[in-house]
């Protein structure tokens, strides 16, 4: 490798993000010991501090694109995307967690400083251009949301959760480890555009190299809860704490679609023939899978659990497409599912008072009448997840079945569309409960939302309002950065 | 300013204003009520600027919204002579629904006014639209509200009616939805009258294979909402749960849509696939009709009786459309609006009944006439309305019905004649048994309907006499309009030869029809 080992000064503003998340997270954890019980909601809003910093560094380099430290990342406009979408998600799901734990009597340092990491290991997973860095980001990412899963460690359930999540989690990273030396053993490169010029030239058998993409299909699979690797999704999002249910939901599922899009769209082009009939298939599953098990649900956070399996199918259908249209599709889907379900799992987090208690559907009852303004939000996360238009959910459901009717896929169009449908039955019981029932224990014990709560909810509902009536700026956006991997 | 844009403007507007009023005053019912007035007032001023116009698009608007080199989605609205008297019966019927919520409606009664102005907006720009895109959004824009107000203010079992009505024609719309997109990979534009300068330039082609799945997507979405049998069986409870302002909107305006869209883009976007489908889609229609009156015969209940016989009604829209004659387009059109206006009297004079006795169920009345002589002179009238007595209004559009119909095929002008000699005798016989049968201790006091309860009521039956007697103030705008549309559907209409070579049997067009 010509040149000096030391990496120009461009290499570290285009990992300047993840410097100062670190950073940051470190701080918190320094000061942790130091600060009195009463004031540990100031580190929360030094995360928040933290995570605009890292946003602002993300938009600076925007204006400078390019590789970095020898093309181990790649600061492009498809990461600097999911880099900003993954900050934004965290943002708004430490907002509702200040009043979150000091309810649940578990104010400490140690949560920010985790979010914190588990961000850094996002926005790494969002710039890999590498295989080696794919994994760095995905375990860093990982690691910290296990514990985020377990961290009211007095909680059964969240106990449950964690080891779920950890022990499934470890064996899918473990086929994305071994799917990582496959290829690497078959085309001598980690590097994802290496191996994609390997790959055309190959003359190694289609067999090997399919069980090697194959493998680490495996692991991106599990990541984002696709079928048939999506059955621990449900439990997880149940037994976690509702903030870190909002984050996981959004912030690393974005990211680990991020990785997936790319190392698929980039170092497996050569062979889609091969991989599109099997995502065709998986996002059929996944859909179906997701929205049939939400029907018979009757607690609020596992049906969001299931219809974030329903959801991983539709933006599997963009990755199916294999287009531009689709990546771009999928990039707007994230960033609309990211604020509507965000902001349905903090509504939930309020109602479910202490040990969260009330997490049935039916505990929504009367929401209407005891906090009107809560409800019409909720109500407005609820016709987006369903596909109302006018939210952002709508549309990018719309652009991703345009993509894949662009690709002539009008039997994966036909059946994703009555899937929506489907979808709304169970979306809908969310608000019978709270328009049409009378107020229960639940809703009548409930507190005025806390200032941050309060403000991360109006801004999920602003933001997704405003994705789907002016969906322009971010359309004009997406399509432009999703020729990064095209 | 444009009058089409303000129209559907005013509205949206009194929405959020009614939502910042305060909860418990006069105020929310004011601005509702004002702004729907207005709204009303606003868009009679589009009837000259159509006349005008001739068959063309007036009042135009056309914004770009979603600017995307792959999208390209325009705020196209236009109006001409056959969404016209739709916007206006939509205008026309929103201050009366507001009025009748006003006694009818019990508690939080301003999101009710609000929703009703949501749902208002949605109804005219779903009329008004002229870009798919747009048609679909507001399609759906509408439902919302209406789901809202059956399943928060309904009878006891709104919640499961409510649901049901969502899911079912979320089912129809996706469909659609789909067709739309699949239209627009195919042709790359969501444009109305850009798809249909194509296809009668020859421009853009669709086969007929592609026509067909089009269609059936549209037909879908349109055959629930409207709806047809046997995919009507959303209907009964929805109507029924329904509180009696929201069952009125949903029988006058909700079914037009589907009616409209069947019209509008069903006959001109896929003509060939639509000329091919008129025969089964006849059948179904007159299934509807007598189907619709025969268990209309055996309701119990006065609202549930309407609600059959609005079904039933309906199939005669359907069946005009699907004759693709002159008389059979004009006549659907006209009957959608008198169908709007006969069953909208009839659902709100059920109101009354309701508020006054506490019971809709036919064996609860009887002689209701004596203490009641206003509120049964105006049923008489609504009923006559709609079973078609020559000089009401049901009687034009029904008559040009059958006459498109026996020109078209004469044995469905002969079986849809059948749900017109039902549909006056099921309804003859309720109003027996309400208004003349001996009254009972319950009916004897009931109290006649006061200044306010008329005040809607007058407007309504002035207009079942005009459009009963004098068609010429509604008909030439819509007859101009329906020949046009005719002319598109056949448009495309090509017309082939075969061309004997020794051996080889080719099939190849000589001409397309302009």
């Amino acid at each position: 490798m010509p040149g000096s080992y030391v990496p120009p000064g461009v290499d570290y503003l285009r990992f300047l993000p993840e410097i100062i998340l670190t950073a940051f997270g470190l701080v918190i954890m320094m000061l942790e010991p130091l600060t009195a019980p009463a004031r540990k909601f100031r580190l929360g809003i030094l995360a928040l501090v933290g995570i605009a910093a890292a946003f602002a560094t993300d938009c600076w380099a925007y204006f400078d694109l390019g590789p970095a430290f020898h093309n181990m990342i790649v600061v492009d406009g498809y990461a600097t995307f999911f880099r900003a979408l993954v900050l934004v998600v965290g943002f708004l799901c430490i907002l509702p967690s200040f009043s979150y734990l000091d309810r649940e009597g578990a104010q400490s340092g140690e949560y920010y400083a985790l979010i914190l990491f588990s961000l850094v290991g996002q926005c790494v997973l969002a710039t890999a251009s590498n295989l080696i860095m794919v994994f760095i980001g995905l375990e860093i990412s990982s690691i910290a949301t296990y514990v985020l899963a377990g961290y009211l460690r007095t909680d059964r359930r969240n106990n449950e959760a964690s080891m779920k999540y950890f022990l499934l989690g470890s064996f899918a990273t473990a086929f994305l480890l071994y799917g990582i030396a496959w290829i690497y053993g078959l085309t001598g490169s980690t590097d994802l555009q290496e191996i994609r010029v390997v790959l055309e030239q190959s003359t190694h058998s289609g067999l090997v190299t399919g069980l090697a993409a194959a493998l680490i299909f495996v692991g991106f699979a599990f990541k984002v809860s696709v079928a048939p690797f999506q059955i621990w999704a449900p439990d997880v999002y149940q037994g976690a704490p509702a903030p870190v249910t909002a984050f996981m939901s959004a912030g690393p599922k974005a990211a680990a679609f991020a990785v997936f899009f790319r190392v698929f769209l980039t170092s497996f082009q050569p062979m889609e023939g091969s991989w599109i009939p099997l995502i065709w298939g998986c996002a059929l599953a996944t859909m179906i899978i997701g929205n049939v098990a939400a029907l018979v649900q009757t607690n609020v956070k596992r049906l969001l659990g299931y219809s974030s399996i329903a959801h991983a199918g539709y933006v599997l259908i963009a990755l199916t497409a294999d287009s531009r249209i689709g990546t771009a599709a999928a990039m707007f889907y994230l960033a609309s599912y990211a604020l509507m379900n965000i902001g349905a799992f903090i509504v939930i987090s309020h109602i479910a008072a202490r040990n969260e208690r009330y997490v049935r559907i039916d505990d929504l009852a009367g929401l209407a009448r005891r906090e009107p303004a809560t409800a019409a939000l909720l109500a407005i996360f609820v016709f987006s997840l369903i596909g109302v238009p006018l939210t952002g959910g709508f549309f990018g459901k719309f652009y991703v079945f345009q993509a894949a009717l662009n690709s002539h896929l009008i039997w994966l169009t036909v059946l994703g569309l009555i899937n929506s449908a489907i979808g709304a039955y169970y979306y809908l019981k969310i608000v019978v409960a709270m328009y049409m029932h009378e107020p229960g224990p639940a809703v009548l014990q409930i507190e005025r939302p806390a200032a941050g709560l309060n403000l991360a909810i109006w801004a999920s509902a602003i933001g997704t309002l405003f994705l789907g009536i002016f969906p322009s700026p971010l359309i004009s956006f997406v399509s432009a950065s999703a020729s990064a991997l095209h | 300013m444009n009058l089409l844009a303000t129209t559907a403007a005013i509205p949206i507007l009194g929405f959020f204003i009614v939502l910042c009023l305060p909860r418990e005053s006069k105020a929310p019912f004011i601005a509702a009520f004002t702004a729907s007035l207005a709204a009303f007032f606003v868009s009679l001023a589009l009837i000259p600027s159509v006349l005008s116009k001739g068959a063309d698009f007036s009042s135009v608007v056309d914004a770009s919204w979603i600017d995307n080199p792959s999208l390209g989605i325009h705020f196209h609205l236009g109006v001409d002579g056959i969404n016209l008297w739709l916007i206006l019966l939509t205008t026309f019927l929103l201050p009366i629904a507001i009025w009748a919520a006003r006694s009818m409606i019990r508690e939080r009664q301003k999101t009710f006014y609000a929703l009703l102005l949501l749902f208002e907006f949605g109804i005219i720009c779903v009329f008004s639209a002229l870009d798919l895109f747009l048609f679909y959004v507001f399609w759906e824009v509408a439902l919302v509200p209406m789901y809202l107000m059956v399943g928060s203010w309904g009878g006891p079992r709104r919640g499961p009616a409510a649901l049901k009505f969502f899911v079912y024609t979320m089912l129809g719309s996706v469909l659609m939805l789909a067709s739309i997109l699949y239209l627009h990979s195919l042709t790359g534009t969501f444009d109305y009258p850009d798809l249909i300068r194509g296809l009668s330039s020859g421009r853009l082609a669709l086969t007929g294979p592609q026509q067909t799945l089009l269609f059936l997507g549209f037909f879908a979405a349109f055959a629930i909402k409207v709806p047809i049998f046997p995919l009507h069986t959303w209907f009964p409870e929805t109507y029924f749960q329904a509180p009696m302002p929201a069952t009125l909107l949903l029988a006058a305006l909700m079914s037009k849509m589907g009616a409209y869209g069947l019209l509008r883009y069903s006959l001109t976007l896929f003509p060939n696939a639509a000329r091919n489908a008129t025969s089964w889609i006849a059948v179904l229609a007159i299934i509807g009709i007598l189907y619709g009156a025969l268990l209309a015969f055996i309701q119990p209940n006065i609202k549930r009786l309407i609600a059959y016989s609005s079904f039933s009604h309906l199939g005669f829209i359907v069946l005009g459309i699907f004759t693709l004659t002159q008389q059979g387009e004009d006549g659907a059109v006209y009957q959608m609006i008198a169908h709007g206006i006969s069953i909208s009297a009839l659902f709100l004079l059920a109101g009354y009944l309701e508020q006054r006795r506490g019971s809709l169920e036919i064996a609860d009345f009887g002689g209701v006439a004596s203490p009641a002589p206003g509120l049964a002179t105006a049923f008489m009238i609504a009923t006559l309305a709609s079973i078609g007595l020559p000089t009401l209004c049901n009687f034009i559009g029904e008559f040009l019905i059958l006459q498109g119909a026996a020109l078209a095929n004469f044995p469905w002008a002969g079986w849809a004649a059948g749900g017109v000699i039902l549909s006056a005798v099921y309804m003859l016989w309720m109003y027996q048994r309400t208004f003349w049968l001996p009254k009972t201790a319950q009916t004897e006091k009931l109290p006649d309907l006061t200044r306010r309860d008329w005040a809607p009521l007058v407007p309504m039956i002035l207009l079942m006499v005009w459009l009963g007697s004098y068609t010429q103030s509604f008909m030439p705008p819509i007859s101009s309009a329906t020949s046009r549309l005719l002319q598109e559907n056949k448009a495309s209409q090509e017309y082939k030869v075969r061309l004997f070579q020794p051996g080889v049997v080719q099939v190849a067009e000589v001409a397309h029809a302009r």
